[in-house]
C-alpha cells in the first residue's frame, strides 16, 4: 500500500477514562477532542471501568465529529487509522479497536494499534517537531508510573534497525503516583480526582512539615530497585498521620486547614521528590541528554517544578508537552500512528485483540 | 437496498442482505472474542457477496439486551461504519430477532410448538437471561411469516429463569434461545422441530443466537412496513456494578 508522503493520520484512544479522537499529518496536530467520563466516576472516588466503557461508546461519535470540523477534515480525508490496543482497561479499550476497525474497514484504510504508553511519548512529536533520538520519559497518572528509555534515530523509515524502540527501566510496584494522590485525598476529606485538590491544598503548606517516607531510595532497595518506585508506604505514612492528629482532636472535629496543607504539601515533596531523583539519575546514568514528561501527574506544579530544577542543575534539558496533550487523549495516538507508519511498521491486522497489559516494548500490535 | 445485519449480543453474527434476502452470513459463537472477530467477519461477508463496502445502504444492528462488553462492539462497530460511509444505523431488539429466527428456523408446516406463543430468552449472565415473551397473532397463518404476526407482549427484562418459569406458569408457554437452553429444568421447550419432509429423523434445532441474517430481513422489513426499530444504543437492562466506598457513602 502506497501512502500520501504525509499521512492524514486519525487517533483514538479509549484506555481509560478519556475519549479522545485527534488528527495528525506529520508532526501537525490539525484538530483534537477529549470528553472525560471522570464527573461519573467521582462518587466511586475511582475510575468505575463499566461506566468508563458506557460512556465510551456514548462519546465516540460527538467526540470524532468535533475532532474532524476542527482539524477542517472529513473521514474521507483520513489515510491511517490509529488506536491504543492497550494498556488500559479491557472493555474500555475494546470500543476504540471496534470503532478504529470499522473505520479502518469502511475507509479502506490502514490499521494501527499502537501502545497508550508510548503515545505518552509520542506526542512530543507534535510540540517539537521530533522526537529526540535518545530520550528517558517518565510517565505518571492515575494508572501508570513508568521510567522508560526511549530510542528514535532520526532516520526512520528502514523497518527494525531505524524504528522507534522502548525499553522499560522501572516502574511501580504498587500504585500509580495518580492513584497515591486520589488515595491521599480521600484520607484529608478531599474530593476525587485527588491532584487539582491535594495541590491546591499543599500551596498553603510547608512540604518539610512532616517527614514522609522515599519509597525504594534506601541503598539496598535501589540495587534491586534502581528505577522503580512505591507509592503504598507513602500512603500508609499519611494515613497514619491522619490518624494520629485526629486522636488529637475533639471526636468529630475537622482535621483542620493548616494540618491538611501541610500533609499535602509534604506528600507531594515526597511524590517529587523520588519521581524526580530516579528520572535524573537514569538520565545521568544511561548518558541520555533529554527527559520527557508525559501523563496526567504532570499537572502537578510540585512534580514539574521539582524535576526541571533538578534536570537543570544535571544538564539536561526537560520536555514537558502542553497539559492537555499530557492527560490522556487522541493526539498522541495519532501521532505515535504517524511515527510508525514513517517506520514502515504495521498496519495491524483487522483480527487485532486489545492486550490491557501490553508491554511497553512492543510499540505496535 | 443493501443492508449489513450485525448482532454481538451473544453470538458475533454478520449478514449481507438485498431487501429481505441473505446474499452472504457468518455466525461464531466466542463469547470472549467479539471484538476480534467483528470487523474481520464483516470484511468476508462482503467478500464472500462480492459487494463493495461502498454500495453499502444502511447497516442494522442488534442493540440486545445483552451482557455489557460484547454487545457495546455491535453497536460501535455499526455506528463507526454507518458515519464512515455516510449511511443511517437502525437499531432492533436482539430478542425480537431471536424470536423471528426461531420461526424461520422451521418450515412452516412444523412452526406448530410455538403457535401458542413463546417465550425468547438470552442467556444475562449471573444465572439470570433476558427475555421477552411473544404473542402470535392469528394463529396459523400469521406463522407463515416469521418477520410479522408476532407481538412481543412483556419484556425485555432480566430475571432468574425461576422468576420468568413463575411469570409464564399456567400459560405453558415454551421457551428458546440460549438463555432457554441453558436453564432447560427451569425453562422448558423444544429444541427441535420437525422437518418439512415429517420424516422423524428429519429435524430443525432451533438457533440458540440470533440468526443475523433474519435480524436484517426483520429491519429491512420494518424499515418497509413500520414496526419497531431502536436508536443504535446498547440496551443494558442492568445498572454498572459499582459500589460508593464506605468512606465516600453518605456525602
Amino acid at each position: 500500500m502506497t501512502l500520501a508522503a504525509d499521512p492524514l493520520v486519525l487517533g483514538i484512544e479509549s484506555s481509560c477514562d478519556e475519549t479522545g479522537v485527534a488528527l495528525v499529518r506529520g508532526a501537525t496536530l490539525l484538530g483534537h477532542a477529549v470528553a472525560s467520563s471522570v464527573d461519573e466516576h467521582v462518587r466511586f472516588g475511582g475510575v468505575v471501568p463499566e461506566i468508563a466503557s458506557r460512556a465510551h461508546l456514548e462519546a465516540f461519535l460527538p467526540t470524532m465529529r468535533r475532532a474532524c470540523e476542527e482539524a477542517g477534515v472529513t473521514l474521507a480525508d483520513v489515510d491511517a487509522v490509529a488506536v491504543t490496543a492497550g494498556p488500559g482497561l479491557a472493555g474500555a479499550l475494546l470500543v476504540g479497536v471496534a470503532a478504529a476497525k470499522a473505520l479502518a474497514l469502511a475507509l479502506d484504510v490502514p490499521l494501527l494499534g499502537v501502545n497508550h504508553l508510548v503515545a505518552h511519548v509520542a506526542v512530543d512529536v507534535l510540540v517539537s517537531g521530533a522526537l529526540p533520538e535518545r530520550s528517558v520519559a517518565l510517565l505518571v497518572s492515575g494508572g501508570h508510573t513508568e521510567l522508560l528509555d526511549v530510542h528514535s534515530p532520526v532516520h526512520q523509515g528502514r523497518q527494525g534497525v531505524g524504528a522507534m524502540r522502548v525499553e522499560l527501566l522501572g516502574q511501580t510496584l504498587d500504585d500509580a503516583a495518580g492513584e497515591a494522590f486520589d488515595k491521599v485525598a480521600r484520607l484529608l476529606g478531599l474530593p476525587y480526582p485527588g491532584g487539582p485538590h491535594v495541590q491546591r491544598a499543599a500551596e498553603r503548606g510547608d512540604p518539610a512539615a512532616f517527614a514522609f517516607p522515599r519509597g525504594l531510595t534506601a541503598a539496598h532497595d535501589l540495587r534491586r530497585h534502581p528505577y522503580d518506585f512505591s507509592f503504598s508506604g507513602l500512603k500508609t505514612a499519611v494515613a497514619r498521620q491522619v490518624d494520629a492528629h485526629r486522636r488529637s482532636l475533639e471526636p468529630g472535629a475537622e482535621l483542620g486547614e493548616a494540618f491538611v496543607a501541610d500533609v499535602a504539601a509534604s506528600f507531594s515533596e515526597a511524590v517529587a521528590d523520588v519521581l524526580s531523583r530516579k528520572t535524573v539519575t537514569a538520565a545521568q546514568e544511561r548518558g541520555v541528554q533529554t527527559v520527557l514528561l508525559g501523563g496526567g501527574v504532570a499537572a502537578n506544579a510540585r512534580v514539574r517544578g521539582l524535576l526541571a530544577e533538578r534536570c537543570e542543575a544535571a544538564g539536561l534539558d526537560l520536555r514537558v508537552p502542553p497539559l492537555r496533550l499530557c492527560t490522556d487523549n487522541g493526539a498522541m495516538v495519532a501521532a505515535l500512528g504517524a511515527l510508525v507508519l514513517a517506520d514502515g511498521l504495521g498496519p495491524s491486522p483487522l483480527e487485532l485483540a486489545t492486550d490491557p497489559g501490553l508491554p511497553v516494548s512492543t510499540i505496535i500490535v | 437496498m443493501l443492508l449489513l445485519a450485525l448482532d454481538t449480543s451473544s453470538a458475533v453474527g454478520v449478514a449481507l442482505l438485498e431487501g429481505e434476502r441473505v446474499l452472504a452470513q457468518e455466525q461464531h459463537h466466542d463469547p470472549r472474542r467479539h471484538g476480534e472477530l467483528l470487523a474481520p467477519s464483516v470484511r468476508s461477508v462482503l467478500a464472500a457477496a462480492g459487494v463493495d463496502r461502498r454500495d453499502l445502504g444502511a447497516v442494522a444492528v442488534g442493540v440486545g439486551p445483552a451482557p455489557f462488553t460484547g454487545l457495546r462492539v455491535g453497536v460501535v462497530t455499526a455506528l463507526a461504519l454507518g458515519e464512515a460511509l455516510g449511511i443511517p444505523v437502525h437499531g432492533v431488539s436482539s430478542l425480537d430477532a431471536l424470536a423471528a429466527s426461531a420461526l424461520a428456523a422451521a418450515p412452516v408446516s412444523a412452526r406448530g410448538p410455538l403457535a401458542g406463543g413463546f417465550v425468547v430468552a438470552a442467556d444475562a449472565r449471573r444465572r439470570e437471561v433476558h427475555w421477552a415473551r411473544i404473542a402470535i397473532d392469528g394463529g396459523a397463518d400469521a406463522l407463515a411469516d416469521p418477520l410479522s404476526g408476532w407481538r412481543r407482549t412483556a419484556g425485555p427484562a432480566v430475571d432468574t429463569p425461576a422468576d420468568v418459569a413463575a411469570g409464564i406458569a399456567g400459560e405453558g408457554l415454551p421457551a428458546v434461545g440460549r438463555g432457554a437452553a441453558l436453564y432447560r429444568d427451569t425453562l422448558p421447550g423444544p429444541d427441535v422441530l420437525a422437518g418439512a419432509s415429517g420424516d422423524a429423523h428429519d429435524t430443525v434445532e432451533l438457533p440458540l443466537d440470533p440468526d443475523p441474517g433474519v435480524l436484517g430481513a426483520l429491519v429491512a422489513r420494518r424499515l418497509a412496513t413500520g414496526g419497531e426499530l431502536l436508536p443504535p444504543r446498547p440496551m443494558y437492562l442492568r445498572r454498572p456494578d459499582a459500589q460508593v466506598p464506605a468512606a465516600l457513602a453518605g456525602r
